[in-house]
């Protein structure tokens, strides 16, 4: 069973502005959870929140798999993921980005190969395994952080406006990406998006952010 | 003027001939930088991280005084470490003075400030996203700094390389506290300073020349070392 996140009664402010207010919402289900809204609304901020980059100013973000609650601690932290608007590509190639990840956990040289491999012909970018990671395109470069996120087999995968200033036939590749990984993982997956097509082509659930708070569209 | 060009004939032979005496200056002088080098980046690597990495009460007072020691005058240094360990002074017991230890000494600290600096400046260029992305891949506090540290090295390699350049190329501290005793503590900047009051321009021009080649290779490197640098754009 995949991990299930809680939130509940979040809130947070920047400088007096207040962009989440007692924010909740349960994320239960793998499959794909889209949460639309206009730039600036809080759905990064949310994201953040979820992903334990940032905390909550009150309110509280809990895991729980199998029904017990589970520590926040790097353990749990390895276990989730977030491909954030600005990748932060490594200046090293694109086979040792997407190795990163499992690098750092020990994983043998062996089982690192082979799962970076397939992460790379997931997203379409084995072919350039050796090339510096610095001098892939924009939307190459968003495909390597799908790959670099993909590889580590988070139980959920948060992805900020994945699309972003991404051009049309990369966008229908990720979106091809995102579809893929629908059908063969069974990850949780949120979405932040301002794209309404987008969200809709892609989701099982359609979450909107309003006035700081989330509501799920019926 | 004939007597440059003579000097500079006389100079090319030794070189050409590998001059014992000459190989002997060339080699002692790479000992000790080398060894200056690798005790100051021991120090300095570690510290400029930590000054780029972690924030912690008093960071803004060093980071300014390393800047500051970064323009040492060597002969306040060679003054301050002959004091040190002169026979009077508090290490006088180690008996290091006018010996090659006592000019790694006197150059590890001229070279501490300049590569502390350096990398600390490598480390805080890195984009905070770097770290960022490491935290979530999975990454636990040290992993990310190292990995701050990796995307840093060019710079950091910089730091290193001009540090290595102001060793080679220093005499006044060298001079104060290794005396410049033949085939003792005898180097490259030391030899030439001598040769050139006795007016035996010949082995002087030869290692001004080997010491304007090293020089011009340190700066080659430098200058590819920065090129790599700037490819770097962050996505």
């Amino acid at each position: 069973m995949s991990l299930e996140l809680v939130v509940s009664n979040i809130s947070k402010s920047y400088s007096s502005d207040a962009i989440l207010k007692n924010c909740s919402f349960t994320f239960n289900s793998s499959g794909i959870y889209a949460l639309m809204g206009p730039n600036g609304c809080g759905k990064s901020t949310f994201l953040r929140i979820c992903a334990l980059l940032e905390s909550p100013d009150s309110g509280d973000i809990n895991f729980h798999s199998d029904g017990k609650p589970v520590i926040k601690d790097i353990s749990l932290m390895r276990r989730i993921t977030i491909l954030l608007p600005k990748i932060g590509v490594f200046n090293t190639t694109v086979f040792k980005n997407v190795a990163y990840g499992l690098r750092i956990r020990n994983l043998e040289q062996g089982d690192t190969v082979s799962r970076v491999e397939k992460a790379l012909d997931f997203v379409g970018l084995l072919q350039k395994k050796n090339q510096k990671a610095l001098t892939l395109s924009t939307g190459e470069t968003k495909r390597l952080g799908i790959a670099r996120a993909l590889v580590i087999e988070p139980e959920i995968f948060f992805l900020d406006e994945p699309t972003a200033s991404v051009d049309q036939k990369n966008t229908g590749i990720i979106d091809g990406i995102i579809q893929k990984l629908k059908r063969d993982s069974r990850s949780t997956i949120i979405i932040a998006t301002h794209d309404t097509s987008q969200a809709e082509r892609l989701a099982d659930k359609l979450l909107f952010m309003n006035n700081g708070q989330i509501t799920e569209s019926t | 003027m004939g007597s440059i060009l003579e000097g500079f004939i006389k100079a090319f032979f030794l070189i050409v001939q590998l001059d014992r005496e000459l190989l002997s200056i060339i080699f002692l002088s790479l000992e000790v930088s080398g060894s200056a080098l690798l005790i100051a980046s021991a120090l300095g690597i570690p510290a400029g991280s930590i000054l780029g990495l972690k924030k912690f009460r008093g960071r803004g007072s060093i980071i300014t005084l390393s800047n500051t020691f970064m323009g040492l005058p060597p002969v306040v240094v060679g003054l301050f470490v002959y004091l040190l360990l002169s026979r009077r002074g508090p290490l006088g017991f180690m008996t290091l003075l006018y010996n090659p230890s006592a000019m790694i000494i006197a150059q590890t600290i001229l070279i501490v400030p300049i590569i502390t600096s350096l990398c600390h400046s490598a480390v805080i260029s890195v984009d905070p996203i770097i770290r960022q992305a490491a935290v979530t891949l999975g990454a636990t506090p040290f992993q990310s700094s190292f990995t701050v540290i990796k995307e840093a090295r060019y710079g950091i390699l910089s730091g290193v390389i001009a540090g290595l350049g102001r060793a080679i190329g220093e005499i006044g501290a060298i001079l104060i506290v290794g005396g410049n005793i033949a085939g003792y503590t005898r180097v490259m900047t030391t030899t030439i300073a001598l040769e050139t009051d006795k007016g035996n321009f010949e082995l002087a021009l030869a290692l001004g020349i080997i010491l304007l080649i090293i020089s011009l290779l340190i700066n080659i490197g430098l200058h590819h070392i920065q090129q790599k640098g700037m490819v770097r754009t962050i996505r």
